[in-house]
């Protein structure tokens, strides 16, 4: 989706994401780097379940919320890409309380 | 161009008039004012909410439980005319309780309105705090009972909002952003109503107030009293997570998104929406001790808004008897009443006998002698 403006100065930084190797740049946040790698969703909505892509890209939307090296609910476009990071999406969320079925009609 | 009717105020209120009338077959222009108004419609809970509503007037209860009523009607029918959804449900709303003095409160609430007749109660009773426990496993110990009324629901009032304005311009509906209004001159008997606005003028037959707070002051130019004035509260919005509630909570509310939004202040501090920090505290508080789990989430906006109030909280609904055609429509409850005044109330502002037919909700209920 996303195509990158050539840029021989910033060097490669690898890191994984759910297990995959992905190849971002020096500078990138983790969120530009896995867009710029084709990964469009990043978590499922929590309610709906529905798939979610980082949005607003200024730490406002939360929408790209991401685990990364094991800590929850990291926002993945305020955060530089380091190598080696270990991003997952399994805690995107924060869970809280006991979930129920949802409201009734 | 001339119009059936001008609408002035473009929020809730104005925009479910201007649906009914759009529907009716009148012509309508919308003088709304911009981004900078004090503006409910977009800062409000959500809440579509019956319990606790009319307690000292019988009609009011009576017309909240209508309006409930026809909400589910009426969010079928925003969401077939615009593909937008409007986000309601009506699962039965709690107003949890942590002091024995609150509980108190809710029960002779609702034993003077069961003794007011009408709708009576609405349906409206105690709980047990195990019960409510029962119900909602995230209610945390302290809360004591609850007052639970099957009737209460929810929608999401920036959807209904944008369905309505998009119902509007469907209908070719003339609508002004960014048109504040400046005065409204009467053009004499039948002859309709010239509104003056900082971009030009405009001309209806008929005008209504529907500005909220802002109608206070134009009332005058119409013969019109509408006393309201605004109510500051506070909302906190945390970040999502799963879904938590079988029910509507009144100062806790999960949207369909999965964020929670938490209630809710009061405060006399005229047109002001600064931020309060010691309301959040209060609110951020009193929260936590109701769902111990919300302890858990991070906050991640919060804003105040204006409430619109009369002197006894019911709605001012008169059309002026020195300038006839000119209406106000004011109330504190755009959002619950959104369905009443788009289906029941707009096609009576095509009829004669408006004031005799809402002679309850008449501002001369304030004129009430004083003794000395």
């Amino acid at each position: 989706m996303f195509q990158r403006l050539t840029d021989p100065l910033r060097k490669p930084v690898s890191f994984r994401f759910e297990g995959r190797e992905i190849e971002g740049l020096e500078g990138d946040t983790v969120a530009v780097a896995l867009l710029a790698a084709g990964e469009n969703s990043l978590k499922d909505a929590p309610a709906s379940g529905s798939p979610r892509a980082p949005y607003c890209m200024m730490g406002v939307c939360f929408e790209c919320l991401v685990e990364i090296d094991g800590a929850g609910h990291q926002q993945a476009c305020l955060i530089p890409v380091r190598e080696g990071m270990d991003v997952r999406r399994h805690l995107a969320v924060r869970e809280v309380g006991q979930a129920v079925g949802g409201e009734a009609e | 161009m001339v119009t059936d009717f001008i609408i002035i105020g473009g929020g809730l209120v104005g925009s479910a008039l201007s649906h009914g009338l759009l529907k009716a077959g009148a012509t309508v222009t919308i003088l709304d004012e911009g981004d900078l108004a004090f503006r409910a419609s977009r800062g409000n809970f959500g809440l579509v909410w019956v319990q606790s509503k009319g307690d000292g007037m019988a009609e009011y209860a009576q017309w909240s439980r209508e309006s409930s009523d026809l909400w589910v009607d009426f969010a079928q029918s925003l969401g077939a005319a615009t593909g937008i959804n409007v986000g309601h449900h009506r699962p039965g709303g709690l107003e949890l309780c942590l002091e024995p003095e609150e509980y108190e409160a809710f029960e002779t609430s609702i034993k003077r309105m069961h003794n007011q007749g009408g709708v009576g109660d609405n349906d409206r009773r105690m709980i047990s705090g195990d019960e409510v426990r029962a119900m909602e496993p995230n209610v945390g110990p302290e809360v004591i009972g609850a007052a639970y009324c099957p009737h209460d629901g929810i929608v999401n009032p920036l959807a209904t909002l944008r369905a309505l304005h998009r119902i509007a311009a469907n209908a070719k509906a003339d609508y002004r952003p960014d048109h504040r209004v400046e005065r409204i001159l009467p053009q004499g008997p039948g002859q309709g109503f010239r509104v003056v606005t900082q971009r030009g003028d405009f001309v209806a037959g008929k005008v209504i107030l529907a500005a909220g707070n802002g109608s206070a002051a134009l009332g005058a130019d119409v013969g019109l009293d509408i006393p309201v004035g605004p109510e500051r509260g506070h909302i906190i919005v945390t970040e999502r997570t799963r879904p938590l509630f079988n029910h509507v909570l009144g100062q806790v509310r999960q949207t369909d998104e999965g964020t929670v939004m938490l209630g809710a202040t009061k405060e006399s501090v005229g047109f002001d929406t600064g931020f309060n920090p010691a309301m959040i505290q209060k609110v951020a508080n009193n929260a936590v001790r109701k769902i111990p789990a919300l302890k858990g989430l991070r906050m991640i906006r919060s804003w105040s808004a204006l409430r619109i109030m009369s002197p006894d909280g019911f709605p001012v609904y008169q059309e002026s008897d020195e300038h006839p055609g000119a209406y106000s429509i004011s109330c504190h409850s755009g959002v619950t009443l959104a369905a009443a005044h788009a289906m029941s109330l707009a096609p009576r502002l095509l009829q004669p006998g408006f004031n005799d037919h809402y002679a309850a909700f008449s501002p001369r209920r304030f004129d009430v002698p004083k003794t000395d």
